[in-house]
């Protein structure tokens, strides 16, 4: 066994993935972190305390790995799903019925929960340990626009089943967007922004209609849902986190006391 | 006796009692902070939770409640937020008392150590990802993701229910006016989170737990994340129900339970009740008693209360961020006077103008 182990560390092409040695030497170790695309997130050495569960309470990682969870999962989906009011509720009943031990729509579901709970506390965990004190401050403000993205790309799936419980759901929650101020049409301040006895501002045209491409949640939400949920949102969320993961760096590592 | 606890219980959970309830909690938990977070303390509250759990489950609609797929995890926020406020206040104890001592805190002796991430941070990255992928793979397979009727535009659900982690806000529309309650307050949350670095001046606390050397920082964003957050979560999961009426844990959920609602502005108090005559035509006059005591909320409570109550941290803060911190937490304020005016005087609008839909 350890022959066979020693044979094939030894062959060209393992040696030409990992080039270092078994990392049991510090030389070794820094080495598995530096040569490695996705372990070279982390630096070489980190504080005792960092790393502690009962301090990061691990989830900033945890929200991450969930993201990477969605990524996948929500790939799968795809292939199954047809985004139209027609198709949409079949496609997704469809999984339930013709693929025999489908978990993917659940790992997706249950998943995205998960996520919206452990960016909470993520978050509730870096107040208490008062981690957005300079130098963090800007992190910090990168954190609460992934706090909102992670909310946002939670909110756009929940339409996609396209049954009662997603229909509404949406409904209630962008019918708020009726009352903006100024830009929607039960919103104070709308009656003022006319010319001549003319609303401008009106139902067929203020905020709501805007997020949702009609007076209420049909096709046309669904499509643009649909699109921000699977590309938009994340492709944000994606680019911010390699921002964040950066500054958590740049900002010298884990907060611990100075 | 086993009806008698559940009546107590639904008791307990009506509005008013329910936030009176959790925030005396809260503010228990943190006054006593050093004899409530022993470990024997929480871990008994823990098994009193769990007993209550176990002998609630046999009842029927306390269990169509709870287990409703997308219920579930609103049980693990709950499990979860009660046991890392404890964690946390408990490292904030004890580092707490290393600091009295003079002593480096819990984490101040670790950080001087430093270690490989390889193999130290790695195998618990690893670990974390297997036991996250289990745990994600048997509740898959146990619980399967719900689908209801296909959407139709001419039947509404009743409840109609944002998505869970909007539910605070959904409560927040029985209280305010949509423009309020779904643009203005969530606009102010995500303004008040991105400010809170720059206007939390305290140099101390920085990368460890304590309470004793920020205690209103941390009082605050508990009350909101806690109180007006997570609480009203909960409540709007498990207590809320067909017309967003209140229901009791052990009620069962009736479509045709009303609620009178017979909400008064504080215009017809002033003009009606306290000078006996009829509310004037005008809006503006009709509306000054209100709008005189908000402006009066807003305009005098700051330096009120920088001269007072938080006189130091005025000086320490300076006055651009003293005042900005001030209206954000006047507006957080705001919003359990509202409900506590609706339940106790049935108070509906302070300024009500339905005329330019200005209700505050
Ligand atoms: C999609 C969402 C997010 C992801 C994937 C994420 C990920 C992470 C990770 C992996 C860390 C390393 C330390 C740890 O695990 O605790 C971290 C640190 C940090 N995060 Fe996040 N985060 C997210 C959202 C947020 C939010 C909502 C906030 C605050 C409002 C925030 C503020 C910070 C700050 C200030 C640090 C540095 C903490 C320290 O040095 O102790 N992040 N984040």
């Amino acid at each position: 066994m350890d022959k066979l182990f020693r044979y094939i560390a030894s062959t060209q092409i393992w040696r030409s993935i990992f080039r270092h040695g078994y990392p049991d030497t510090p030389r070794n170790r820094t080495l598995a972190v530096l040569s490695n695309v996705v372990l070279h997130l982390h630096p070489v050495k980190v504080r005792r305390s960092g790393i502690q569960l009962s301090y990061t309470w691990c989830m900033g990682g945890l929200t991450f790995f969930l993201f990477l969870v969605e990524t996948i999962t929500g790939l799968l989906l795809m292939f199954y799903y047809r985004p139209t009011a027609e198709l949409a509720y079949q496609d997704i009943f469809a999984l339930r019925e013709h693929v025999p031990i489908g978990v993917m729509r659940e790992v997706h579901r249950w998943a995205a929960h998960l996520m919206v709970i452990s960016v909470w506390l993520h978050m509730y965990r870096v107040f208490l340990t008062g981690s957005y004190k300079p130098p963090r401050e800007f992190n910090w403000n990168v954190g609460v626009i992934l706090l909102v993205i992670t909310l946002l790309l939670s909110f756009t799936g929940y339409l996609l089943p396209w049954d009662q419980l997603a229909v509404w759901a949406i409904t209630v929650g962008t019918n708020m967007a009726r009352a903006t101020p100024f830009l929607g049409h039960e919103g104070p301040g709308a009656a003022l922004i006319s010319f001549g006895g003319l609303n401008f501002i009106h139902a067929g045209d203020d905020v709501r209609f805007g997020l949702l491409g009609g007076r209420f949640v049909g096709e046309a939400a669904l499509m643009r849902f649909y699109v921000l949920h699977c590309v938009g949102f994340p492709l944000v969320a994606a680019g911010l986190m390699a921002l964040h993961f950066w500054r958590v760096r740049k900002d010298g590592g884990i907060s611990g006391p100075l | 006796m086993g009806q008698l606890i559940k009546d107590l219980a639904d008791w307990l959970v009506e509005p008013t009692r329910y936030s009176l309830l959790t925030t005396a909690l809260l503010a228990a938990v943190l006054i006593w902070r050093k004899k409530l977070t022993h470990p024997l303390v929480f871990g008994a509250s823990m098994l009193g939770i769990l007993a209550f759990f176990l002998f609630a489950w046999g009842d029927v609609n306390f269990k169509a409640i709870v287990t409703k797929p997308d219920n579930v995890p609103i049980l693990i926020l709950l499990i979860s937020i009660l046991f890392f406020t404890w964690l946390a206040l408990r490292r904030a104890v004890l580092n707490d008392e290393r600091i009295e001592r003079g002593e480096p805190t819990l984490e101040g002796e670790l950080s001087k150590q430093k270690v490989f991430t390889w193999p130290d941070l790695v195998y618990v990255e690893l670990i974390c990802m297997v036991l996250f992928t289990a745990l994600l793979m048997v509740w898959s397979i146990s619980i399967e993701a719900p689908i209801e009727e296909p959407a139709s535009q001419a039947r509404t659900p009743n409840p109609s229910k944002a998505p869970w982690y909007f539910l605070g806000l959904q409560e927040m529309l029985v209280y305010f006016d949509p423009w309020i309650a779904g643009v203005l307050l969530p606009s102010f949350i995500v303004v008040g989170l991105m400010a809170i670095p720059f206007l939390d001046t305290n140099p101390k606390g920085n990368g460890y737990y304590t309470f004793n050397e920020r205690p209103f920082a941390i009082s605050f964003f508990m009350m909101g994340f806690l109180l007006l957050w997570v609480s009203l979560v909960i409540m709007g999961t498990f207590l809320r129900g067909p017309n967003w009426s209140f229901f009791g844990v052990f009620e069962y959920w009736d479509p045709h339970k009303l609620e009178p609602m017979v909400n008064v502005d504080l215009s017809v108090y002033f003009w009606v009740k306290m000078l006996g005559m009829p509310r004037p035509e005008s809006p503006l006059i009709r509306e000054a008693p209100g709008i005189l005591l908000l402006l009066g909320y807003f305009v005098a409570m700051p330096p009120i209360l920088g001269r007072t109550f938080f006189k130091k941290m005025a000086a320490e803060m300076g006055p651009v961020r003293f005042n900005v911190m001030m209206h954000l937490f006047l507006w957080t304020a705001l919003v359990p006077i509202k409900m506590v005016l609706r339940w106790t005087l049935s108070l509906k609008y302070f300024i009500g103008i339905p005329e330019w839909f200005f209700n505050v």
